[in-house]
């Protein structure tokens, strides 16, 4: 059977419209949330009113980024069901369970305390609202858990089997996908990442006040605890982000490759700190893997392996192999799982048929190289290699502003301490700058992730032009253009309310 | 009696904090009517007319809808 390209990319880029689209809200929810929560942490420990405004002031933005946010994600299952029903039907039984906890637990838990939270200011007592809040901030980062441990598992999926009579992966073990060292990496690098955007939020407008001498004091306090959590959280993304690196080499190590525009692999391995991709660059052909590039020695070799000398492989070698490194390539693997799948379609016939005998045999045959079957559907192997200039600069560009936002976060720390954040124009204009570059480093974040592991939609058993229902391109088309209308008109209402609501500041005393 | 009242109390209490808390939203009054209006295209429209559940529609038992993936995955595969 064809599979209609045409149909697989409108849906891609559908699925990568919505998550990057509902990507705008959630990381300022995972962040500001706990800023709200340290803001009125300290009105309820001074009682001062002053603290109270400024509390009250970043939960209103708070709440039109959570009011225009919501729900966007949904959007994202109904295109499961539509889009990509085979990947729904083979994999439903595992990715179903964390995104029904997050659904039961984000509505529990947020929206009761969500109520609480806006209604109950003088309403309920300093220490219950409070209480709310902080279950708030809670509550959000438990949602993006749940997610992110379904992300994990298509990432590296654990825990599971292939059942080939029902022809879905079913769960084995639930331990095993709740503590996938993928998941448990992507969700802590995730969310302090998120933090890092929620705080960069807060400096941002504040700066923007400062720039116009408005709300100096409101500003200054809000910069300082703003860069406190932003310096902490930065520094976590940093450690957690090499942690991943870590994980990606070890289960990923084809996205690992393109994020670094590795083509052969060495022992030893330098890590490229800048470069140019030599656009001409192919697998498997000669040439330089760069015009231009500054590279720190071994540093690829200690991310990936911990050790100064370790071997990590390039494209070359997981596309060809490396018997040496002991590297098995896509070339191997997809004649195993042409194996797995020819035996999966005698198993069928046979259990058609009611033919045990035949089954049975089938069967083992299938066991043999059931772990390969996602290969047998490649039609050369050359398809295993991602974007790399896409994964490469995305890359590269998070590293430097995730570099960067540290030496700024501590200067706002400095300063701050100093109070002198107001005297200063260049800082100013330093922090108003430090939103647009963080935004920009979260949303890349995903684009790195999602686009660095394809063709898979799960690693090394799914490949996306496989999992896609197979539906006229027209139709995913239409919907496409129907959701751009949608999101930019909600993307044009946020922002005008949201800079009403700036211009407007703090209620007055 | 009284114990009756106090069981009603709860709930009425919490009613009374939804209504005085919508009541007196200020931004918060254009938010939900942002949220009900996305609400309405998502469900009533989007899901409705556009975003079928695929397997769910065209076919009735899990076996036919494991049957047509199985149908998918082999006839897709690299001969």
């Amino acid at each position: 059977m064809e599979i209609d390209l045409a149909s697989v990319n409108w849906a891609q880029a559908q699925f990568a419209l919505t998550a990057l689209y509902h990507w705008l809200f959630v990381p300022i929810t995972l962040g500001l949330s706990f800023l709200c929560a340290f803001f009125e942490s300290i009105y309820v420990k001074t009682g001062s009113k002053e603290w109270k405004r400024l509390t009250h002031f970043w939960m209103t933005l708070f709440g039109i980024n959570f009011a225009i946010g919501v729900a966007t994600g949904i959007i994202l299952e109904f295109e499961f069901g539509t889009n990509w029903s085979t990947y729904s039907w083979m994999m439903g039984d595992i990715f179903g369970a964390p995104l029904a906890i997050e659904g039961i637990a984000a509505f529990f838990l947020e929206a009761t305390f969500f109520a609480v939270m806006f209604f109950g200011w003088n309403r309920v007592s300093k220490g219950f609202h409070l209480f709310a809040t902080w279950m708030v901030a809670i509550g959000s980062s438990l949602s993006a858990l749940w997610i992110l441990v379904a992300n994990g598992w298509m990432q590296n999926p654990v825990g599971m089997r292939f059942n080939p009579d029902t022809v879905r992966f079913e769960m084995e073990n639930f331990f095993a996908v709740i503590s996938n060292p993928v998941a448990i990496s992507k969700f802590t690098h995730t969310t302090t990442s998120s933090f890092v955007v929620g705080a960069c939020f807060v400096i941002s407008i504040s700066c923007w006040y400062l720039l116009r001498k408005k709300h100096v004091r409101m500003a200054k306090r809000s910069i300082a605890v703003a860069a406190t959590f932003g310096f902490i959280a930065a520094i976590a993304t940093a450690v957690t982000g090499d942690e991943s690196g870590y994980d990606v080499a070890v289960y990923q190590p084809m996205k690992l490759a393109a994020v670094e525009g590795l083509y052969d692999g060495h022992e030893g391995q330098a890590i490229v700190a800048f470069g140019i991709l030599n656009p001409d660059k192919k697998p498997g052909v000669e040439g330089p893997e760069f015009t231009y590039e500054i590279a720190i020695p071994k540093g690829l070799s200690f991310l990936a392996t911990r050790t100064l000398n370790g071997f990590v492989p390039g494209i070359n070698d997981l596309v060809y192999g490396n018997p040496e490194h002991n590297v098995m390539g896509a070339v191997e693997k997809i004649e195993k799982g042409k194996l797995a799948v020819a035996a999966l379609k005698d198993l069928k016939a046979a259990a058609k048929e009611g033919d045990d005998a035949a089954k049975a045999e089938a069967l083992t045959r299938f066991e043999a190289n059931s772990d390969y079957m996602g290969w047998g559907y490649m039609k050369d192997p050359v398809d295993a290699v991602p974007s790399v200039p896409t994964a490469f600069y995305s890359f590269h560009y998070m590293v430097y502003v995730g570099s960067f936002i540290i030496f700024a976060m501590f200067l706002f720390l400095i300063f701050s301490r100093r109070g002198s954040m107001d005297r200063h124009v260049w800082l100013q204009l330093l922090g108003l700058l430090c939103f647009p570059l963080m935004y920009a480093a979260s949303e890349l974040g995903w684009v790195v992730a999602e686009v660095g592991r394809q063709p898979w939609v799960m690693q090394g058993r799914l490949l996306t032009d496989v999992a896609a229902t197979k539906i006229d391109a027209g139709h995913v088309q239409a919907t496409f253009f129907i959701f751009l209308v949608l999101f930019t008109a909600l993307a044009i209402a946020e922002v005008s309310i949201m800079i009403k609501q700036i211009n407007l500041g703090p209620e007055a005393e | 009696m009284s114990q009756l009242s106090h069981f009603f109390q709860l709930p009425l209490r919490v009613f009374c904090f939804y209504k005085d808390g919508f009541r007196r939203m200020k931004v918060g009054k254009t938010l939900w009517l942002i949220i009900g209006l996305k609400l309405f295209i998502m469900f009533a429209v989007l899901r409705l007319f556009f975003f079928p559940d695929f397997l769910g529609t065209n076919f009735s038992t899990d076996q036919q809808r494991a049957d047509y993936v199985a149908e998918q995955i082999t006839g897709t595969a690299q001969e």
